[in-house]
């Protein structure tokens, strides 16, 4: 982005911090290698991630995993043991608060306010870099301040106490206070925790607008969907470093999840926004003998499993098996059913037909030749008959045959639950309806 | 309205409210004089400066080798009085040389004590702390009360050069009071040496460190009372706080020290508000935070040793007052730390008024809680306090 797209993008900002414009040039935020210990526990190590002009950076990872913290070494209350952090080119130790203040802004998850002061009153302190000591408010300062408030949707409680708005409120508070600033880098630590879905979205399109308008904003968010949806690049922390870092569709894969997270995700696609969604499931599964389960599932034991069925019913099942890691094929299913789709985003092998056509025989072939190979054929819902949803076809069920070409054949119900699903996978001979 | 203004208009009326409230006082005691003729009195005894003139009589003679001695002259501003309304010498004498100083003294500790205790409120974004939480009132007792039980050890004459012997034993007095004031001092520094590590003073280590040394100075006090013996009496009565006995030049000492300290205070309110958000938040705003609590703690340390050290532990002020004037004008400091200061002072004189108006006389400190601590109770069932 050129300079004088910048100063567009900030036109009707009032009063810049001067880092907008006299970029030092570098990223708005760059991180090198940065390692934080709290005593002799290393709690990140070796973390780079940098946020440029016009792009809003997603942090996730799981609980702990260094997402709080690479965030206070950013914003200077953290003295990181190695590494470097730089603000808008320079480096954040070279920095005064003051200065540093005036080039990023931070949204905390909540504050402490031992005392009530009015919403107004909390978000003027966002001025604070900006004033001299003994400089009140100017006209600049009550512009940013009102527009700030307006974009963060809380001028209608502005005369309100802090101590008597809601956490969601207080949130909003928070977001605006750091508008406020007027700085041209932002960082979020879960700025949607606490909102209701509507104002979440406003929230977060709201920092998409100012990204847009040549901002740039780190933010942790826990949501991996809303991750998706709004981030430019996502950097996943785990285990004390960055584990991937790219465009979401990259990065947000059930691999990558498994991994990071220690958990299995199946990760689909978003019917409304497009973007990917995250399932994610109890790694453990089912209660009993975690440790045996562990070992004997997921990505330790992975199968060739064949799929049989049709519907919701089917491509849950198929979401989760996919979720545990094992490898699928799916067949023979009418194109564009739901269990086509979600196969199709579990990156299966798939053989559709078209609906309601009788089954040609090249697709019987293909799918009997899937399921031969595989360890196991599964079918939802008693998939070789009697169920509305199945393909229809001649009067015997091409699916019988598909069924009939596997080694083991396992029936499981439409309403099956997760453990005994993943149960049934892996005890060879199991059969639902049988127990 | 600004910040600013709303507090200039505060502090305007709580101002006028002290001159009334001295005024009043000034009237009051055991010689009946009338406001107007205390008023008189007292516009008589304003001087201005009105010249400089010098005096034949000399601060002191200099003896050189190899010349006799010169006397040094003396310069002295020559003062005018503006008024001189017809008043009673004797009630003169009693308004000016008794009460307005002693008045003055509780305008002044009153003032300091409530505008430490307002700024250690904010530190400590507590509303139960008040100036003595970190060691400084028991630091100036232990002063203080070492002063009374050995006053004899702590005075000597020097030999100077070129000047002679001089004698630099202090009047006992002073003597309490200096030492009441860097007893104050040393405490305070102490518990902000304890606090520290690194560089960083975190206000909770700050807190904890403050309690165990006032505990610890507690014992040197009770230790110090068991060898007191006769002195016994004037411990009990300092430790309880007093105001009587003021002079002119220990206004003048206290006047010349809290004003300087408070306008300190007042560029740092600003300051105050943001770091109630937590010192992150305020550091993410550009608060320069270590430094800005050092500020803090120093200038607060100094005007309750400043306020301590003559009229001794005068509780409640400083715990009550901001809380009083947080729950009228806000949380605010920029309008809270003038107005609760002017109201301390104003409380402070009334309070020392009712201790001396009876027949007895009371130490202020009793005045102090007896009056307040239901007043406070008044408000807080009538306004629901958020958190502590």
């Amino acid at each position: 982005m050129s300079a004088d797209e910048r100063a567009e993008g900030n036109e009707g900002e009032a009063s810049d911090g001067p880092s907008a414009t006299d970029a030092g040039g570098g990223p708005l935020v760059g991180v090198t290698d940065l390692t934080v210990s709290f005593g002799d526990v290393p709690v990140v190590a070796g973390v780079d991630l940098r946020v440029e002009r016009g792009e809003l950076v997603g942090l996730v990872g799981p609980n702990g995993a260094g997402k709080t913290t690479v965030l206070r070494a950013i914003k200077g209350t953290l003295a990181p043991d190695s590494g470097e952090v730089r603000l808008d080119g320079t480096a954040a130790a070279d920095l005064s608060a003051r200065e540093a203040g005036r080039r990023v802004a931070s949204v905390p998850q909540d504050t402490s306010l031992a005392f009530d002061f009015r919403v107004r009153h909390v978000v003027e302190m966002g001025r604070t870099p900006h004033l001299g000591r003994f400089d009140g408010h100017g006209a600049d300062d009550d512009r940013a301040v009102r527009e700030a408030m307006d974009a963060a949707g809380v001028a209608r409680f502005a005369d309100r106490s802090i101590a008597e708005v809601s956490g969601g409120e207080r949130q909003r508070v928070l977001l605006a206070r750091a508008l406020a600033q007027g700085t041209p880098a932002l960082l979020l630590d879960e700025p949607t925790a606490s909102l209701d879905a509507n104002h979440a979205v406003r929230t977060l399109e709201l920092v998409r607008d100012l990204v847009d308008d040549g901002r740039g904003a780190l933010a942790a968010i826990h949501d991996l969907d809303v991750a998706a949806r709004y981030c430019d690049r996502i950097v996943v922390l785990a285990n004390g470093g960055v584990h991937a870092a790219g465009p979401p569709g990259e990065v947000l894969t059930a691999d990558a999840l498994r991994a990071a997270f220690d958990a299995e995700a199946f990760v689909g696609r978003n019917p409304a926004t497009g973007t990917p969604a995250v399932t994610a499931f109890d790694a453990v599964g089912a209660a009993g003998a975690a440790d045996e389960r562990d070992a004997d599932r997921g990505g330790a034991d992975p199968r060739r499993l064949h799929v049989v069925g049709s519907g919701r019913d089917a491509a849950r099942v198929i979401a989760r098996l996919a979720a545990a890691g094992h490898e699928l094929s799916v067949g023979v299913v009418p194109e564009g059913d739901a269990a086509a789709e979600t196969a199709r985003d579990a990156d299966a092998e798939i053989v559709a037909a078209p609906a309601f056509e009788p089954v040609g025989a090249e697709a019987r072939e293909a799918a009997v030749a899937l399921a031969s190979d595989a360890d196991a054929a599964i079918a939802v819902g008693g998939g070789a008959g009697g169920d509305g949803t199945r393909v229809e076809g001649d009067r015997a069920d091409p699916n019988a045959a598909v069924l009939a070409a596997a080694d083991r054949a396992i029936e499981i119900d439409r309403d099956v639950d997760d453990a005994d699903l993943l149960d049934a996978v892996r005890d060879p001979g199991g059969d639902l309806d049988s127990t | 309205m600004s910040a600013w203004r709303r507090a200039s208009v505060w502090s305007a009326g709580l101002a006028a409210a002290l001159g009334v409230v001295i005024t009043v006082s000034a009237a009051i005691g055991p010689a009946p004089i009338s406001p107007a003729e205390t008023v008189k009195a007292v516009l008589n005894a304003i001087v201005v400066p009105a010249g400089i003139e010098t005096t034949a009589a000399g601060i002191g003679t200099l003896r050189l080798p190899g010349v006799g001695p010169l006397t040094l002259p003396g310069v002295d501003l020559a003062y005018a009085s503006p008024f001189a309304y017809p008043v009673d010498d004797v009630h003169a004498r009693i308004v000016v040389g008794v009460r307005l100083p002693r008045i003055l003294m509780a305008a002044l500790v009153g003032f300091a004590l409530a505008a430490a205790g307002t700024v250690m409120q904010g530190f400590f974004r507590n509303p139960m702390a008040d100036p003595s939480i970190i060691g400084v009132s028991s630091g100036a007792a232990v002063g203080a009360v070492a002063f009374i039980v050995f006053p004899t050890a702590l005075s000597a004459t020097v030999t100077l050069p070129l000047i002679g012997a001089v004698d630099v034993g202090l009047s006992y007095g002073a003597g309490v009071s200096l030492f009441a004031f860097v007893g104050a001092l040393a405490a305070a520094f102490g518990v902000y040496a304890i606090a520290t590590r690194h560089g960083r003073t975190p206000v909770a280590t700050l807190l904890l460190a403050g309690v165990a040394v006032q505990t610890f100075l507690g014992a040197v006090i009770s230790y110090l009372q068991l060898q007191a013996g006769e002195s016994l009496r004037r411990i009990v009565a300092w430790l309880m706080g007093h105001l009587s006995g003021a002079s002119w030049s220990e206004v003048a000492a206290t006047a010349v020290v809290v004003p300087p300290l408070f306008v300190l205070l007042l560029v740092y309110a600003r300051d105050l508000n943001v770091l109630l958000l937590g010192e992150e938040e305020a550091r993410g705003l550009g608060i320069a935070v270590e430094r800005t609590k050092r500020i803090l703690l120093g200038a607060s340390a100094l005007i309750t040793a400043a306020g301590v050290a003559f009229a001794g532990v005068i509780g409640f002020v400083g715990l009550i007052v901001p809380h009083m004037l947080r729950l009228v004008v806000g949380p605010d400091h920029r309008v809270l730390l003038p107005t609760a200061a002017l109201a301390g002072g104003s409380f402070l004189v009334a309070a020392d008024t009712v201790a001396r108006a009876g027949s007895t006389e009371l130490p202020v400190g009793i005045v102090t809680a007896a009056v307040g601590a239901p007043f406070f109770i008044y408000l807080l069932s009538n306004r629901e306090v958020h958190e502590l």
